[in-house]
């Protein structure tokens, strides 16, 4: 598959996983359905980041700085919420 | 000490590569836009100095007799914000390493010399902000902005400065990627990783810390602004928001910011202490790792700052057991370099005696801290000046030291030319003594119950309160020297010659001053940091 | 290709090109954790208010939210496009998709202002001391989500609008093309720039319009 049909092939993607997880958001609501959404938010990043940014074939290093953001903003949302959630 | 044969001054150095302003103003070399950036945070530090020396005089007797609570308010506020973000945070990182990253890489210039320069202009707009703000009638709310108060109820120029600190993180950002892309990218050949000096590592680590941290405090003080200006009230708790979420995003930010401040100190004096003790560092890899563990623990430990502030108990007993473990990797340093002393051959000149300060100071304000990270003695002592004494040690005793023993240590290739030793032994001297003059007396004013941020105070601690303004007095005289004799020295001290201190690093290996990409061809390194003995 | 000098502190192209990447990822990791610290707050209060912060939600509208982010992702494709076209050296093609992306993006901006703008005649925008007007539960920490949702949609378009004004300068470039090895370079860094701003999108679309009860 060349370069072009991979990126309409990830383009078509997105749009079904916006259309999946907006559905289920209007249709089924409820926590199950937030978490369906969120995980869709995450493939949708994923699949923008891994090719249309192309970290798919990028530096091992660059894919290591992307994780390490991530894993920042993650102990920013941790360490922030382990104090909300046992006041 | 001294080479043997005299050495010639170099044909062409980055010196005399031009001398328009326009040659300074808009050049792209790393070793000039380190000068740009000491002459702006020297200004900035005799400012921030100014207000200290304001505080410490109405300090000076029990009555608020000077000035009044709002003035005083107003001038620890600016003498926080201009010290933190203007002097401490770009002190070593943008002087001492802009001008050595390169040089101890082997490289020509960092990775990106147009962004360098234009994070020195980013500095410089956002210092305008705060000076505007000290125009326009001065900011009240202390360095930390907490809300309610900057986003409500403050009538003073709030916006000024939270603009003047949200501008200046930028030039940190840029600094930090221009550091770590360089470190990554640029390094000689042969120059592995574990064979890097730990001045390059602090350094790494630092604009780390820049790159992770700084953004935070730049979408919360968007925050602040938006509050004031739009009345989006996240931090607001009439409107659902709330004010100690204010206090998080902050630290998450501030507390790592410590760590951008002392991580280079580190850096600098590992560098001293090697060279005049003659012997490798010890524990080199050790070394490395608790750098690096000082930067990951850096960022969990910020609810210390809140102990007292209605943040859960649980929360606080876990940051509280974070803060106690960043504390092992810092311990593993002092200890590293104790035992590179040990049996090594010392000679005490002026960068080593600031060395020796540093460990001093930095010891007794780790140790400090260590005592308020346990939960129960912290409500205790919260607020106090037990508090304000801790922190001077690590950012003044620590990192300000740590500065001028470095900038002592590198003026030789900083400038080409040597200062007065003795001068400089004196200055060096007056530091020590009067810093713990002024802030050894501030741990038992704190211990007794003196509040920080207070005017006024009971007659029973003005003994205390005058040692320690008299201290400021002698310190003072320690900051004020090396202006003298170093400026003496650029226009006369004799020529340095290209290593005169017999020092191993790649730096050394090129003229002084440099000559404008800094090494006439590649260096090649063949043995590991410090190859002493 | 001309042999093209790389910049004087660079030993190579290779090297710069690789220096240029990581300096670029490094910038939007920090522009992550801007955002991040908005994503936190938000976070804080979704949890604390998970009836309120639903059901406000759903007051937003979720079809203009939809029609935007198929706006956003069809630009970030034109990107990708734009992106192997200039590197295979076709400047009119890549001209053309990058002319596409930025009319994409600004027709995001149109749907984002006219939805701002709805939102204000109904009386849902209280900032600036206007009325809110709020017809559901609990307007107090309704009022908290509102507030959330024009600082999260604001400054995510003010990023479009930083990366419009990037997009057009290359275009610009492209359309001179001076030094095609440079410009293939400033396609892909501000193309990272641009599919950020997408990444950032898909979640603040989902956090505010998605996450609704019932």
């Amino acid at each position: 598959m060349n370069s072009w049909t991979v990126s309409f092939v990830v383009w078509g993607a997105l749009l079904l996983l916006l259309a999946a997880s907006t559905a289920t958001a209007v249709l089924v609501a409820g926590p199950m359905a937030h978490a369906f959404s969120l995980a869709c938010a995450l493939a949708m990043a994923a699949l923008i980041v891994t090719w249309f940014m192309g970290l798919r074939t990028a530096d091992g290093l660059l894919r290591v700085f992307a994780l390490a953001a991530v894993f920042w903003l993650a102990l920013l949302i941790a360490l922030t919420l382990a104090d909300f959630l046992t006041r | 000490m001294s080479t043997a044969t005299p050495e010639a001054w170099p044909r062409e150095h980055y010196l005399n590569a031009g001398w328009s302003i326009r040659s300074w103003l808009l050049t792209t070399d790393h070793k000039r836009i380190g000068w740009l950036y000491t002459v702006s945070i020297t200004a900035f530090f005799f400012l921030g100095g100014f207000a200290a020396l304001l505080i410490r005089l109405e300090l000076m007797t029990p009555p608020g007799d000077l000035m009044s609570a709002e003035f005083y308010n107003e001038m620890f506020s600016i003498h926080g914000i201009v010290m933190v973000w203007f002097f401490l945070i770009p002190s070593i990182p943008n002087t001492l390493g802009n001008f050595l990253l390169p040089l101890m890489l082997g490289a020509r210039d960092l990775a990106f010399p147009r962004l360098n320069l234009l994070s020195w202009y980013i500095y410089t707009v956002g210092g305008l902000f705060t000076i505007a703000a000290v125009i326009l009638g001065g900011v009240d709310t202390g360095w930390t902005f907490y809300t309610p108060y900057s986003s409500m109820f403050s009538n003073s120029a709030v916006m000024a400065a939270v603009a003047g600190v949200f501008i200046v993180g930028f030039s940190s950002i840029a600094t930090g990627i221009n550091f770590i892309v360089t470190t990554h990218k640029m390094r000689a050949p042969g120059l592995t990783w574990f064979r890097l000096p730990l001045f390059v590592w602090a350094n790494y680590a630092t604009s780390l810390i820049f790159v992770l941290a700084t953004p935070v405090l730049g979408i919360t003080l968007v925050l602040i602004a938006l509050e004031r200006a739009l009345g989006i009230g996240i931090f607001d708790p009439a409107l659902g928001g709330d004010p100690l979420l204010f206090q998080h995003l902050f630290w998450f930010y501030s507390h790592p910011a410590v760590y951008i401040m002392i991580l280079p100190a580190f850096g600098v004096v590992s560098e001293i202490i090697t060279c005049f003790a003659r012997k490798r560092i010890f524990g080199y890899t050790g070394m490395v790792v608790a750098i690096m563990a000082i930067t990951l623990f850096g960022f969990v430990v910020w609810g210390h700052h809140m102990f007292v502030s209605g943040q859960s108990i649980y929360a606080g007993i876990l940051f509280s057991f974070f803060t106690m473990l960043v504390a092992v990797p810092s311990a593993i340093k002092t200890f590293n370099w104790t035992a590179t002393l040990y049996k090594g051959r010392i000679s005490f000149t002026a960068p080593m005696i600031y060395g020796l300060s540093f460990l001093g100071l930095f010891t007794i304000g780790g140790l400090t801290g260590v005592i308020l990270a346990a939960l129960a003695v912290d409500i205790h002592v919260h607020d106090t000046y037990f508090v304000v004494a801790h922190f001077h040690y690590i950012m003044v005793g620590g990192a300000v030291t740590a500065y001028l023993g470095g900038l002592h240590f590198w003026w030789p290739k900083l400038t080409g030319r040597m200062y007065s030793e003795i001068w400089a032994r004196i200055a060096a001297l007056a530091l020590f003594i009067g810093f713990n003059l002024t802030f050894f007396p501030q741990f038992l004013l704190g211990y007794a119950g003196m509040p920080r941020r207070y005017h006024a105070y009971p007659e029973d601690f003005q003994i205390l309160h005058a040692m320690s303004s008299l201290g400021a007095g002698v310190l003072a005289i320690g900051y004020l020297l090396p202006l003298v004799y170093l400026g003496w020295s650029m226009l006369r001290g004799p020529h340095a010659g290209s290593n005169p201190w017999d020092a191993r690093g790649l730096e050394w290996r090129t003229s002084s001053p440099p000559p404008k990409h800094n090494f006439l061809e590649t260096p090649r390194v063949d043995e590991p940091a410090y190859h002493y003995e | 290709m001309s042999d093209a000098e790389p910049a004087e502190q660079f030993d190579d192209l290779d090297q710069q090109k690789h220096a240029n990447l990581m300096g670029m990822w490094l910038f939007l990791a920090t522009e992550l954790l801007l955002f991040g610290g908005l994503f936190a707050s938000f976070g804080v209060f979704r949890i604390m208010h998970p009836e309120t912060f639903g059901e406000a939600a759903s007051h937003l509208s979720v079809s203009l939210g939809v029609a935007n982010t198929v706006i956003l992702f069809t630009s970030g494709l034109t990107t990708k496009l734009a992106d192997e076209a200039v590197e295979a050296g076709r400047r009119g093609l890549g001209l053309a998709l990058l002319l596409g992306t930025i009319a994409l993006g600004l027709a995001f901006l149109v749907i984002k202002g006219f939805e701002w703008h709805h939102e204000y005649e109904i009386g849902l925008m209280p900032v600036l001391g206007l009325p809110f007007e709020y017809p559901g539960a609990d307007p107090r920490n309704a009022r908290l989500f509102f507030n959330f949702y024009y600082a999260m949609t604001g400054l995510h378009a003010a990023h479009m609008l930083i990366g419009l004004g990037l997009l057009s300068i290359i275009a610009l470039l492209l359309y001179r093309w001076r030094d095609p090895p440079k410009i293939a370079r400033q396609v892909r860094i501000s193309g990272l720039y641009w599919a950020f701003v997408d990444v950032i999108w898909v979640f603040v679309f989902t956090f505010l319009y998605l996450l609704r009860s019932g």
